[in-house]
């Protein structure tokens, strides 16, 4: 065990090595922190409160007071766009994490277990991936109700299939191996084995895997909020915004132009982050 | 080859009946009733029981199963709540307008995206390389509908080239069809610059250049046609995918095709609509993948051998052994 975790440990110190070299991944490293603060301290950072309505204010041009100038209430454009930093993160990074947890777990059990069991969820997921997925989100979340909790869920649930399948392929490679022989032969329970033998060894591409679809899970979280099925008003969301915006679009284009480029900026640097990942942990893809 | 379509065919059936139930669990364990939002305030509460179990939402979960897929063999996919008309119709006079923003899009993508790959890939570290990595990674992060947004009011707004909306005369459809063309052209253009790349390495391109040939025929005859099998492989893909974010974009157009309907029957619990839309979408984007596979059978001549084994394999099992050696001598002359 000593030995896998040593092998791990310079194998990581080798892909972040690798990913260093890589100056649009650090570049989107940086930014995506940047926007993760944001999104966390946005308290602090936000100049007006995201709700405060101000009439006399509306379609206020840029100023010293309102760096971006006010909406149609005569709301702050640029607190707006920094409290909605939260909901779109959290769209992405939990819809994502419920997606990695479920998947895993089914890929787990599937590949370690083989036989019917695999059988069973394999086909499940067959039908699952059969639907198309954002029908899927949009069905769920709508059955589900209209709030940012559910779009969350119905975004995790309805990508399932991805890390499951991977999770169960990676642990198909690792299973036979020598030293989960060995570990059985030490009469470890099939928990232990999982737990302790298996997951560590095989997560590593999953987990690459998973963050790369960070990006476009945000971006379904934003369509999802634009057709008024994920955040819910007063809370500003970037999706919600753009839609906000859609109706005076004619002569206040600049509205959704803000909040398009901020999921735009945030999802590009999850992509290069991806591309980046995927690159050093296998350098041979790189071309 | 038939029997491989027979089989395929057969498997969706299951696939089929689970989609119904998954989306049938989806509707019962989720709070909201029909007969609420579909009476308004109209009916007393006896009378929306009674209607409740007149459209035997009061059955148990299976018998109500079982009773839908009897009356979808009937051809009956039950009315709408609110319009009170056959979903059948509804959705046939929607389908089309869903097909054709769907396939034109996708077309638009791939001769798009195929020929950007390739040129990516054979000016590999040039500025045009970069560019066109630069402007796929930059579709692939834009949201979609943002950007329909955008381009509606340039061109619509400002410069008044095409109309934003009208299904009518073809112009009407450029500006969505370019627009949700654009992100899987992105994709697509992606795939087959790595593939194209990874290729080029191979030991056999290395040989068609040494035997003299000239480069564009090493191109398009050598590289191209083993890069490409990938790409097919994910066109499946991208129509499902296709399909989802059209609802989108037939919303922001107005165009009364299927998507706007599901998401108008979603917001009104219409579960009839619900049940039927998202079953005939999942029967579509699976006949598409079955048409995919069997392209991909039709291209790849590694593929459609493994189909043709398969079949013999049953009776002789061990003749499979012994030709192995052969096939790759034979692919390594071809080449």
């Amino acid at each position: 065990m000593n030995e896998a975790y040593r092998k791990k440990r310079s194998k990581f110190g080798e892909v972040v090595r690798r990913l260093k070299k890589n100056k649009a991944a650090v570049f989107s490293v940086f930014v995506l922190i940047i926007i993760v603060l944001v999104g966390i301290f946005a308290d602090y950072l936000a100049p007006y409160p995201y709700d405060q309505q101000n009439y006399s204010l509306s379609f206020a041009k840029p100023s010293p007071e309102h760096w971006l100038g006010c909406d149609q209430l005569g709301r702050d454009i640029l607190s707006r766009l920094i409290y909605a930093t939260r909901q779109s993160l959290q769209l992405g990074i939990l819809a994502t994490a419920i997606a990695g947890i479920l998947g895993i777990t089914l890929g787990c059990i599937a590949g370690y277990y083989g036989g019917w069991v695999d059988m069973v969820i394999m086909r499940f997921l067959d039908i699952y991936q059969s639907i198309p997925m954002f029908l899927l989100c949009v069905t769920l979340a709508a059955v589900m109700g209209p709030s940012l909790r559910n779009a969350v869920l119905a975004i995790g649930i309805s990508t399932v299939p991805l890390p499951a399948r991977l999770m169960r392929a990676s642990i198909l490679t690792v299973r036979n191996q020598e030293f989960i022989e060995a570990a059985r032969m030490c009469n470890a329970s099939n928990r232990r084995i999982i737990l302790k033998h298996i997951i560590p060894n095989a997560i590593a591409p999953v987990i690459v895997s998973i963050t790369m679809t960070v990006g476009m899970n945000i971006l379904a979280g934003a369509s999802l909020s634009y057709i008024g099925l994920g955040a819910q008003p007063p809370i500003p969301e970037w999706g919600t915004m753009v839609a906000d915006a859609r109706n005076i679009m004619r002569d206040h284009a600049i509205l959704a132009l803000y909040p398009g480029l901020c999921i735009m900026i945030t999802v590009l640097a999850c992509n290069l982050l991806g591309d980046g990942l995927r690159d050093a942990l296998d350098p041979r893809l790189k071309n | 080859m038939l029997r491989f379509i027979g089989k395929r065919l057969l498997m969706m059936i299951p696939i089929m009946l689970g989609i119904i139930l998954v989306v049938q669990i989806f509707i019962t364990i989720t709070p909201g009733d029909p007969v609420r939002l579909m009476s308004g305030d109209l009916l007393s509460e006896e009378e929306m029981e009674e209607l409740r179990v007149q459209l035997g939402l009061r059955d148990p979960f299976f018998v109500r199963y079982v009773n839908y897929i009897k009356n979808i063999l009937r051809g009956d996919f039950g009315t709408s709540y609110r319009t009170h008309r056959p979903v059948l119709t509804e959705i046939m006079s929607r389908f089309p307008y869903s097909l054709l923003l769907v396939s034109v899009s996708l077309a638009l993508a791939l001769a798009i995206g195929i020929p950007i790959g390739i040129y990516a890939a054979t000016h590999q570290y040039s500025w045009k390389d970069n560019l066109s990595i630069i402007a796929a990674l930059f579709c692939v992060s834009m949201p979609s509908f943002w950007f329909a947004l955008m381009l509606i009011q340039l061109f619509a707004v400002k410069l008044r080239i095409f109309p934003p909306s009208g299904v009518d005369r073809w112009i009407g459809w450029v500006l969505p069809s370019v627009t949700l063309a654009l992100e899987y052209c992105a994709t697509i253009a992606r795939q087959t610059r790595s593939n194209m790349l990874e290729v080029i390495r191979q030991d056999y391109i290395t040989t068609a250049r040494a035997k003299g040939l000239a480069e564009r025929k090493v191109r398009y005859r050598h590289a191209l046609k083993n890069a490409i099998i990938p790409v097919i492989m994910i066109v499946g893909q991208i129509f499902g995918r296709a399909l989802g974010g059209s609802m989108i974009f037939e919303v922001i157009f107005s165009i009364p095709g299927l998507g706007a309907y599901t998401i108008s029957a979603l917001q009104n619990r219409d579960y009839p609509v619900i049940m039927s839309s998202v079953l005939i979408l999942s029967t579509l984007f699976a006949v598409v993948l079955l048409i995919v596979d069997v392209i991909f059978a039709l291209v790849d001549p590694r593929i459609r051998s493994q189909y043709i084994g398969k079949n013999k394999r049953k009776k002789p099992p061990v003749t499979q052994q012994p030709l192995k050696p052969l096939e790759s001598v034979e692919g390594g002359n071809a080449s």
